[in-house]
């Protein structure tokens, strides 16, 4: 009988306990000194502390490497720190964010919130008292509305960019980017003394949809003209080399291919406006009842909302503005989702 | 082309480079004598710049009515520029510029007023990469062509079929047709491109090295696929694979680019040219001595 030899197996470069332990005792003893430092010195404050531990962190970690494994440890092990420090750095505001709106928001949430608007109440009274209903319809009038004028020229431009490449090209792409940077305020004041005053003499959601849409075509342009320069040219060459025209080849093999990428440039446009705060409150007038009528009247807004609620200043005020923004983000958070779910539909198997 | 040969000639040639030239004689399927069905293709003349940089230099080449032709030479000889010249697919290149004339049917391609369109209808072209449609399933890349030029058939079903047949790719695909063209093996979405490049019925296919890509067993495929297609139409392969010349063209022609632009050293009846080449360059070629 021959003896089996069963070989496990196994990860030689994986993390042992040891190193866990190393690991661990660095980062204690870099909490522990600190806190020490900031006892012992006038700095106070919590951003004292994550700065100083993040410097002291770094600095254990790179000298115990230094000292056991040598110089090129070392630097990795420094690289290594300043690396995690960025995404720390980027992450836990955004966390914080979340939370805070999460904790402030739940309370006022109710199911009232979602079927009666403000008609007959006023951001004082209590939260069993009106609704955002208002609010809602009235933001997703305006994100539909200026979905609808910015993506069609978005896309337009970015084609104009990517396929045909006319005389035009480097101009109109510098004013794209240089458009992406307008502050919002200025497209709300445009649209104020270009067509509000001058046209229609009235707030309405249109009004402001037109100036998200000066808003929202940079970015799609940009990203849908990112996305379009990822095609790979073999399928435009193909296309045409089968007898299509620029334009069928375009239309019928580009952007299918592009689709996904399409419409994250969607979202990152609604992204861009669904709080737009400054063009609303210049253009819609913030109506506190649903107005189904996009073309005239005020119309209320989450963010206008907000921004109303917070003014108020009582507690009942506050947490529905807090209520409001939880309601903000949410709907962000479903149209994203909704349309990478569309994005993402693969070719039909039949 | 020479054709002037008689096959008797080539059997007696002391074969150099036996097994290629063995190859080449071997197969029974060469058709000298087709020249004198008609000329479909003919080019006059042809050069090719990109910017100042002149890669190609007088070519002038027929080729007959269902005959292949096989394009051989080293890398950057100027061949798949010439191929892209004769369906012009070289003006998509901002800096291309070119001279002569491409005679389709004895009408020149590049004439004024020619809908250039049409003209990549009747000369379909099959890439050196297999490049399906993302966007489509297979049986939608085959009949995107009909779609894309606009172009009404009516019996969708049968032409389907048909193409992916002549293709070799039916029998794999059948029962599939509704999947992604992108789920194929790199082979079969070659055979998927090729089906796609015949749905629009063209009198020339030209194929700009069509299985670099690919593994020695969907060559094979592909190779049968190319022999029973010349069968209705005239095929112009570039390859690298002098076995590959050897076994499915009945012409050869070599480029070469020495210090300048490409240029056509010889065309000739591929045996003959894997046997007894008239110029010593091709010769040191085919042998494997340079290139």
């Amino acid at each position: 009988m021959s003896t089996v030899v069963v070989v496990k197996p196994t990860k030689p470069w994986a993390v042992t306990p040891k190193d866990r332990i190393h690991g661990a005792i660095l980062f204690i003893g870099a909490i522990a000194a600190t806190y020490l430092f900031v006892a012992m010195t006038p700095m106070k404050g919590k951003l004292a502390y994550f700065a100083i531990f993040f410097i002291f962190y770094m600095a254990f970690t790179s000298s115990f490497q230094l000292y056991f494994r040598g110089s090129a440890s070392a630097k990795d092990a420094l690289v290594n720190s300043i690396v995690a420090i960025g995404a720390a750095v980027t992450v836990l505001p955004i966390l914080s964010i979340l939370w805070t709106v999460i904790q402030k928001g739940l309370p006022g949430i109710s199911l009232g919130l979602f079927t009666r608007d403000m008609a007959l109440a006023t951001p004082t009274d209590p939260l069993s008292n009106g609704g955002l209903l208002h609010a809602i319809t009235g933001t997703i009038t305006l994100v539909s509305l200026a979905l609808i004028m910015s993506m069609p020229i978005g896309i337009l431009t970015a084609l104009y960019l990517t396929e045909i490449k006319g005389s035009l090209t480097k101009p109109i792409r510098f004013l794209v980017q240089a458009m992406s940077g307008v502050p919002s305020i200025v497209a709300g004041l445009f649209i104020l003394s270009a067509v509000l005053y001058p046209i229609t003499k009235g707030y309405s959601a249109f009004m402001g949809a037109l100036a998200l849409t000066i808003l929202m075509i940079p970015t799609i342009a940009r990203t849908s003209e990112e996305v379009l320069n990822l095609i790979p040219n073999d399928l435009r060459e193909a296309g045409t080399a089968l007898g299509g025209t620029q334009w069928r080849t375009v239309a019928m093999i580009v952007l299918p291919a592009a689709r996904s990428g399409l419409i994250t440039a969607m979202i990152l446009g609604i992204a861009r406006i669904a709080g737009e705060t400054a063009p609303i409150l210049l253009l819609t007038g913030g109506g506190d009842r649903v107005n189904p009528n996009a073309f005239s009247g005020p119309i209320g807004s989450l963010p206008y909302y907000v921004w109303k609620s917070f003014n108020a200043g009582s507690p009942e005020a506050i947490t529905r503005a807090w209520a409001g923004l939880l309601v903000l983000l949410a709907l962000v958070l479903i149209l994203f989702i909704s349309a990478r779910l569309i994005g993402s539909k693969k070719v039909g198997k039949k | 082309m020479n054709s002037n040969e008689s096959e008797n000639e080539k059997m007696e040639t002391t074969v150099k480079p036996t097994s290629l030239a063995a190859v080449a004689a071997s197969l029974n399927t060469r058709k000298h004598g087709v020249r004198a069905m008609g000329t479909g293709l003919e080019t006059r003349g042809i050069h090719a710049w990109f910017g100042s940089h002149h890669v190609l230099s007088d070519i002038n080449l027929d080729f007959a009515s269902g005959t292949v032709t096989a394009l051989i030479g080293p890398s950057g000889c100027g061949k798949s520029t010439f191929i892209r010249t004769i369906n012009r697919m070289h003006e998509f290149i901002p800096t291309a510029a070119m001279a002569g004339q491409v005679l389709l049917d004895g009408k020149d391609v590049y004439a004024a007023g020619v809908d250039v369109t049409k003209i990549r209808l009747r000369i379909g072209m099959v890439f050196q990469k297999p490049n399906p449609f993302p966007s489509m399933t297979i049986g939608e890349n085959v009949l995107s062509g009909l779609k894309l030029a606009q172009l009404k058939v009516d019996k969708k079903d049968e032409l389907l079929e048909d193409c992916l047949a002549r293709a070799g790719l039916w029998s794999e695909v059948k029962d599939r047709l509704g999947a992604h063209g992108g789920s194929l093996s790199g082979g079969q979405q070659q055979r998927l491109c090729i089906a796609r490049a015949l749905a629009v019925r063209p009198q020339v296919l030209l194929m700009d090295e069509p299985c670099s890509s690919l593994d020695p067993g969907s060559t094979l495929r592909i190779e049968e696929t190319i022999r029973h297609l010349s069968e209705s139409m005239t095929i112009i392969i570039v390859t690298h694979n002098m076995q590959q010349a050897a076994r499915v063209s009945d012409y050869t022609a070599f480029f070469l680019s020495e210090d300048g632009p490409g240029q056509l050293i010889e065309v000739a009846p591929t045996s003959e040219i894997f046997s007894r080449p008239r110029d010593q360059r091709t010769e040191n070629y085919v042998t494997g001595r340079f290139g």
